[in-house]
C-alpha cells in the first residue's frame, strides 16, 4: 500500500493491521513519533492524518484516510512564506524551554498543533481537554500551557498582519 | 579573588587521534595523594585520565561526563567549561562522554554517610571526603543522587581554565607577545594590539604545551554564563523530533526484538511453546534468555511484540509473598529488634518522655506502596556484536557498569566494548539498572554482525521494574501548645542499597542510610527525638526511584509533624519555625509561606498544607493549596522554595523543582503497584497513571542561595509534595490520610 508522510509518498509492504507508528518508525525511518504505551493512553505517538490528531500506536496502517504529518513535517520556510502552525508551536516550545527529557514532546506538540488549528485562543479548559491525553512524566505541563498560549497569540498576530498587508510575508 | 586550585602530576594526553579525530584538551593526569591507605592497597594509585574538551576545525566540543535524562545536566555542565573558556554559548557543541572510570562520580557517595547534610563539621567533612576514594575505586560513572553538579562544579571549571591557559600560551608563542598582553573572548585569544586567533587555529599547538600547575577560576561576580538562565543545548532537537533516544538508533540492516520475562520476578522459565509465534510474519528467531524468559527477533518491533504475545509459558512461581496483603504483613512483622538497621537519631529520653503518667502521646501508622518508574521511553537498548568489538547504544545512568556487564557476558576486552550513551526518555533511577542492557547483549549474540534493537513493551516495562519499595512507619509523639516535645519514628523498609549493590557485585555491610533518609537528619530541634530503621527482607526487586528513601520518608516525617502540630493546637508553619534553627531551612520555609500568603484566611473548603524536607543537602519547603469541591479534591496551587547554595541556571532549577513536584504529586494521588499471584497487577498507563494536564496545578518556585555549598536539584523537589498535599487535604476536610496513594481514601477532581 501507499501512504504519504510529510509530503513524500512511500510504498509499504507490511501486514494490514500493523499500527501506523511501527510503519513510520521501523519501516520508513520516521522516528519523531514515539512508542510509549501501545494502547493510546500516553499520546507520545501522536501524528496527524489530515487535520485529525491520532494515536498512531493504535491506528492500523490500512485505515489511513489522508496524508500524514509528523513532528518532522515542519517546513523550512522561504522568506515569503507564512509559518505553519507547527512552525509556530515549535518556536513557542523553544521560547518557553518546554522540554526536559523530551520524549513525549513530539506527541505534545502535534496535539497542540491540532488544538490551535481549530482554536487559536484556547481557554485553560480547552487546553485541558485537548492535552490531557498526552502524558509527560517530567511534568512539563505548566510550560506546555504557557507555550500554547504564546503560539495562539502569534497565530492571531500573523493572521492580522496577512490580512492588513495582503501578503504572506509576515 | 578567585579560587586557586592545585593538582599534582598533570600532563596532557598527546595525540589528536585519541578522540574522534579532534584534538584532546583539558586532559590531565591526576594522582590521589598517598595518604589514604585504600589507594596504596590497590592499583588505583595509578593515574586516572580526565577529558572534557576537544577542539577541532569546527570549534569546541564539551564532553559531559553525566547523562541527560531531562534534568538539563548537559547544559549546565557545558556552561561550567564554557564560562572559564570564554566560549560563545551559541557556538558550543556537547557530547556525552564514553564509558570511562575517568568520569567517575566522586560526589555520589558523599551523602551516604551518617552525617546530616547540615553538619559541616570536621569529622563529617573528613568522612565525606573519604567517599571520593571508593567512588574513584569503583570508577562508577553514575548519573544520580542529585550529585552531578556537586561533582562537576570544580572539575569542569578547572578543565575550562586549564585549556584556556594553554591556548593563551600557544597564542603568545604564535604572536611572539607576552601572555599578559592576551585575553580570551568568544572562542578567541585576542591580543591588545588587535590581532586574534581562534581556538581552532591554536588547538594543535596548544595541546603539546604542559598545562600550568595552578589555574585561577573566575570570580562569581565575573560570570557571564553561570548564574544565568541559558537556552538548553538539547531544546531545539527535542522540539523538532530530531533528538535521538536509544529507541531511535537505526541502521538499514537492523533487526528488532522484544522480550518476555517471567512476571514472577526473579523466578525461572520452566517451559514455553512458541510454535505458533515462530510462524508469524516478520519473525526471524525466538531465543531463550538464560532461564528467565525469551526474546523474539523480527523485522519490525511490532511483529516481535505480536509474536511474543502468542507464546504460551509455564513460569516458576515467585519466591516472595504472592499478594500485597502478605507483603505488607512481612513489613509489619519487621518492627523487630533483630531487624533493627539503624538508630541514627537519638535525642533525649524517649521512654521517659512517652510515659503516660507525664504525657499524653498520640500515635499512628503510615504506609506507602511499591512504585514503578514508568519512564516515558520504555526500556530498550541496541547492540551490535562484530568480529572484534561490541557496540552498545542505551540511554543509561551508569555506562561504566555496562562495560563490566559486557566483560562478563562476552569475550571482548575493555578496549573493544563501546558504549554509546544516548538521551534518555526519562530515567528517575530506572536506567541505572542493567537488566535491559544485559538482555540486549545476549540477544545480539544470536545476530552477529547485525545490530538488534530490543524494545520492551510498556507491559513488560511496568511489570518488570525495580520498584520503589513499600514501607511502613509508626510514630508516637507528644505536643502541647509549647510545641512538639517528643517524636519517636520507626520505619520498616527493604534496603534499596543492598539490593542495588548486590546486582553490581558489591556487598554492603552495615546500616542502609536510605531506609531512614530524610527522616533521621531533618534539622528539627525536638527534645526527645528518636528515628529507627528496620530492614525488611527484600521481596520485589527494588531500586532508586527519584529521591530514593526521601520519597516515602518525607511523607512519613512531615505528615507526623503536622499531626503533632494539630495535637498541640499550633499553626503548622509556626510549629516548624519554632523547631528549626538551621538558617537556610528556615528561609525556604518562610519564603514558601510568604509565596502562598499563608496568613491570609481562606474559605473553609480551601486548605493549605506545608511540608519541609531536607534531602540531598537541599532544604525544600512546599505549600499545597487544595479545594474541597463537590466532585472531590482539586489541587489548585503549589508554592515551593528551595536552596541550592549557588544557582547556576535558575530557570532550569525551577523546571526541575516543578518536575519533582508533579512527580511526587502523581505518586501521592494515584501511584500504586500491587501484587497478585506473585505478579505485578498494573500493566500499562490505564492502571498506573500520573497527573495529566487537567490535574496539574499552578506551581510557583523560588530559588534561594543561602546554603553551605552547591547542590543538585533533580530529586529534592519530590519528597515534600506528598506530605504537603496530605496536610492540605487535612486542612480542607479534617481527614488525615495515612496511606498512599490518597485516591484510595478520597476522590480527586
Amino acid at each position: 500500500m501507499e501512504i504519504k508522510v510529510n509530503g513524500t509518498t512511500y510504498s509499504v509492504d507490511v501486514q494490514d493491521d500493523m499500527p501506523l507508528l511501527w510503519v513510520l518508525r521501523d519501516e520508513l525511518g520516521i522516528r519523531g513519533p514515539k512508542y510509549g504505551c501501545g494502547i493510546a493512553m500516553c499520546g507520545a505517538c501522536t501524528v496527524h492524518i489530515g487535520d485529525t490528531p491520532v494515536r498512531s500506536c493504535s491506528f492500523p496502517v490500512n485505515q489511513v484516510f489522508d496524508d500524514i504529518t509528523t513532528i518532522e513535517g515542519s517546513p523550512s520556510l522561504s522568506v515569503t512564506e507564512a509559518p505553519t502552525t507547527l512552525n509556530t508551536v515549535q518556536e513557542a516550545w523553544i521560547e518557553h524551554q518546554v522540554a526536559q527529557c523530551g520524549y513525549c514532546q513530539p506527541g505534545q506538540i502535534m496535539s497542540a498543533v491540532a488544538l490551535l488549528n481549530n482554536n487559536s485562543s484556547p481557554t485553560d479548559e480547552d487546553i485541558d481537554i485537548a492535552m490531557s491525553g498526552n502524558l509527560c512524566r517530567c511534568g512539563t505541563y505548566p510550560r506546555i500551557r504557557a507555550a500554547i498560549k504564546t503560539a495562539g497569540n502569534r497565530i492571531i498576530d500573523q493572521a492580522s498582519i496577512i490580512k492588513l498587508s495582503g501578503v504572506n510575508n509576515g | 579573588m578567585g579560587k586557586l586550585k592545585t593538582f599534582t602530576r598533570r600532563s596532557f594526553l598527546i595525540g589528536s587521534s585519541a578522540i574522534l579525530g579532534g584534538i584532546a584538551f583539558g586532559y590531565y593526569q591526576y594522582k590521589k595523594p598517598q595518604k589514604n591507605p585504600l589507594i596504596g592497597k590497590t592499583k588505583l594509585g595509578e593515574s586516572i585520565l580526565t577529558a572534557y574538551i576537544k577542539i577541532d576545525q569546527s570549534g569546541v566540543t564539551i564532553i559531559t561526563p553525566r547523562a541527560e535524562m531531562g534534568q538539563g545536566v548537559h547544559t549546565t555542565l557545558a556552561a561550567l567549561v564554557a564560562e572559564e573558556l570564554d566560549l560563545n554559548w551559541q557556538d558550543i557543541k556537547v557530547e556525552h562522554g564514553p564509558a570511562s572510570a575517568t568520569y567517575h562520580n566522586a560526589a555520589v557517595l558523599a551523602e551516604g554517610v551518617p552525617f546530616a547534610p547540615t553538619d559541616q563539621g570536621v569529622l563529617a567533612s573528613t568522612i565525606r571526603s573519604f567517599t571520593k576514594v571508593p567512588a574513584k575505586f569503583l570508577g562508577m560513572q553514575i548519573t544520580g543522587g542529585s550529585s552531578s553538579i556537586v561533582d562537576a562544579f570544580d572539575k569542569m571549571r578547572i578543565a575550562g581554565a586549564t585549556a584556556k591557559a594553554v591556548l593563551i600560551e600557544a597564542a603568545a608563542n604564535e604572536l611572539i607577545v607576552k601572555k599578559s598582553s592576551l585575553f580570551t573572548y568568544q572562542g578567541h585569544v585576542v591580543c591588545h594590539d588587535g590581532r586574534k586567533l581562534s581556538y581552532s587555529e591554536l588547538a594543535e599547538k596548544a595541546q603539546s604545551i604542559e598545562p600550568p600547575q595552578e589555574v585561577e577560576l573566575k570570580k562569581q561576580v565575573d560570570w557571564k554564563l553561570l548564574g544565568k538562565s541559558l537556552p538548553r543545548v538539547d531544546m531545539v532537537e527535542k522540539c523538532t523530533g530530531k533528538a535521538e533516544f536509544s529507541i531511535d538508533i537505526h541502521s538499514d540492516d537492523m533487526l528488532f526484538a522484544t522480550v518476555k520475562m517471567n512476571p514472577n520476578l526473579g523466578a525461572k522459565l520452566n517451559s514455553y511453546d512458541a510454535a505458533q509465534a515462530k510462524a508469524m510474519p516478520g519473525v526471524k528467531n525466538i531465543v531463550q534468555l538464560g532461564n528467565k524468559g525469551i526474546a523474539v527477533i523480527a523485522t519490525n518491533t511490532w511483529y516481535a511484540m505480536k509474536a511474543a504475545n502468542n507464546i504460551s509459558f509455564d513460569w516458576e512461581k515467585a519466591s516472595y509473598p504472592h499478594s500485597s496483603a502478605e507483603i505488607f504483613e512481612t513489613i509489619e512483622n519487621s518492627f523487630d529488634e533483630n531487624l533493627l538497621d539503624s538508630t541514627f537519631k537519638e535525642e533525649g529520653n524517649i521512654q521517659l518522655a512517652l510515659n503516660p503518667s507525664i504525657a499524653d502521646p498520640i500515635s499512628g501508622e503510615y504506609k506507602v506502596p511499591y512504585l514503578a518508574h514508568a519512564t516515558m521511553e520504555p526500556m530498550n537498548a541496541t547492540v551490535l556484536i562484530g568480529d572484534y568489538q561490541i557496540e552498545i547504544w542505551a540511554g543509561n545512568q551508569n555506562p561504566t557498569q555496562i562495560v563490566k556487564e559486557a566483560l562478563e557476558l562476552t569475550s571482548f576486552d575493555e578496549d573493544h566494548i563501546i558504549v554509546h550513551t544516548t538521551y534518555m526518555g526519562g530515567g528517575f533511577g530506572r536506567r541505572a539498572e542493567m537488566d535491559f542492557i544485559k538482555y540486549a547483549i545476549n540477544i545480539a549474540k544470536h545476530s552477529i554482525g547485525r545490530p538488534v534493537k530490543v524494545t520492551w513493551s510498556r507491559e513488560e516495562d511496568t511489570t518488570h521494574d525495580y520498584y520503589r519499595p513499600s514501607a511502613v512507619a509508626k510514630f508516637k509523639g507528644v505536643a502541647t501548645s509549647q510545641g512538639i516535645q517528643v517524636l519517636d519514628l520507626q520505619i520498616a523498609c527493604p534496603s534499596v542499597l543492598t539490593s542495588q549493590m548486590a546486582r553490581v557485585g558489591i556487598p554492603l555491610h552495615g546500616p542502609d542510610i536510605s531506609i531512614v533518609q530524610a527522616a533521621w537528619e531533618q534539622p528539627y530541634n525536638i527534645e526527645n527525638y528518636l528515628v529507627r530503621g528496620y530492614r525488611v527482607p527484600e521481596m520485589l526487586p527494588i531500586s532508586s526511584w527519584r529521591s530514593v528513601g526521601a520519597s516515602q520518608n518525607g511523607f512519613f516525617h512531615e505528615s507526623m509533624i503536622d499531626e503533632l502540630a494539630f495535637q498541640g493546637g499550633i499553626d503548622p508553619l509556626t510549629c516548624r519555625l519554632n523547631l528549626i534553627s538551621h538558617k537556610p531551612s528556615r528561609l525556604v520555609i518562610q519564603k514558601a509561606a510568604e509565596m502562598a500568603n499563608w496568613d491570609v484566611k481562606r474559605p473553609d473548603n480551601i486548605g493549605l498544607g506545608i511540608a519541609f524536607t531536607l534531602s540531598f543537602g537541599v532544604p525544600v519547603a512546599e505549600v499545597v493549596e487544595v479545594e474541597n469541591t463537590p466532585n472531590g479534591i482539586k489541587i489548585l496551587n503549589v508554592y515551593a522554595a528551595v536552596d541550592v547554595g549557588i544557582a547556576l541556571d535558575p530557570r532550569n532549577i525551577k523546571a526541575q523543582v516543578m518536575s519533582g513536584i508533579i512527580f511526587g504529586l502523581s505518586a501521592a494521588v494515584m501511584g500504586e503497584i500491587t501484587v497478585k499471584d506473585g505478579k505485578v497487577e498494573q500493566t500499562n498507563f490505564h492502571q498506573y497513571d500520573a497527573l495529566r494536564m487537567n490535574q496539574s496545578p499552578n506551581i510557583e518556585v523560588e530559588v534561594l542561595e543561602n546554603g553551605e555549598k552547591i547542590r543538585g536539584i533533580g530529586e529534592p523537589g519530590t519528597p515534600p509534595a506528598a506530605p504537603a498535599l496530605g496536610n492540605a487535604i487535612f486542612a480542607a476536610t479534617g481527614k488525615r490520610i495515612r496511606e498512599l496513594p490518597f485516591n484510595k481514601s478520597i476522590t480527586f477532581v
